[in-house]
């Protein structure tokens, strides 16, 4: 590579060139707008520190990315760590002799009445994304992402660096409460 | 071959996304045949993935964005870094 092709750092116009796109990014993973600014703006700071390290190689934008992207796999170590873990309720026996099976309270029953109409209500989106935010915020991440961001499985596992079954363990418990958060509030009440 | 009900419903979460494996899958509907609770989750969670599908489409037309005022307080800081 050329000295001439070489990217420069401008970072008097990061804001106004890449805050909206990363903070769109980041908000697709995490939700939450305060949170989002906050990682946003320390990208910023870090990559203003780490300015030395720019090689050049790749565009700025490319460069706050990866900046970003570790943010966002700190803060996911953050809440899945031991330390005030958060975990969903159980829905199935987790030993014994009735390991796996359903928990009596948690048996799904039938919903019947007006399914079909209950979908097209408008008022759904709201119902179900308070039942998204009750979940504990690791699940809730997992899920955002591949089932309303649709991001594919293994770049989930590389981006938050978890296996495959570690996924597909939280997507699995994300749902189970989920439906039951929508049994009692929408499709039952 | 047999699977609980923890099992076969989280092989019926997979499946919701097509990434369920043949073998899985055949399990997962012999597990079916018998368990009338499982029957009742699998039926249920084609309406959730309807849903979930009614709450991407609601989300993409409301993206929240950063306004101005928001933007100027971050350059402020960015710029009190740099001088």
């Amino acid at each position: 590579m050329s000295e001439a092709d070489k990217q420069l750092l401008n970072p008097e116009k990061w804001v106004s060139l890449y805050a909206d796109y990363l903070f769109n990014y980041t908000i697709s993973r995490l939700n939450d707008k305060d949170l989002a600014k906050d990682l946003v703006q320390d990208t910023f700071f870090s990559a203003l520190k780490a300015k030395e390290n720019f090689k050049g190689e790749s565009s700025e934008r490319t460069w706050l990315i990866a900046i970003l992207k570790r943010k966002i796999v700190d803060y996911y170590r953050k809440i899945n760590s031991a330390k005030g873990k958060a975990e969903v309720r159980m829905n199935f026996y987790a030993d014994g002799e009735r390991e796996g099976e359903w928990l009596e309270e948690r048996v799904p029953t039938d919903w019947s009445g007006e399914i079909d109409k209950k979908i097209e209500n408008q008022e759904l989106a709201v119902v179900l994304e308070k039942c998204i935010a009750d979940l504990p915020e690791k699940y809730g991440m997992v899920f955002r992402m591949k089932t309303i961001q649709q991001i594919e499985t293994d770049d989930i596992c590389k981006e938050l660096d978890i296996t495959t079954s570690n996924l597909w363990v939280i997507i699995h418990r994300a749902r189970t409460q989920l439906r039951k958060c929508m049994e009692e509030n929408w499709f039952k009440n | 071959m047999k699977l609980t009900c923890d099992e076969a419903t989280a092989i019926c979460d997979k499946n919701q996304y097509n990434e369920a494996s043949l073998w899985e899958k055949i399990r997962l509907g012999f597990h079916l045949i018998l368990c009338k609770r499982c029957g009742l989750y699998s039926k249920q969670n084609k309406v959730m993935s309807t849903c979930y599908q009614k709450l991407k489409d609601a989300e993409c037309r409301k993206i929240p964005i950063l306004n101005q005022e928001e933007k100027e307080s971050m350059a402020q800081k960015l710029k009190a870094k740099i001088e």
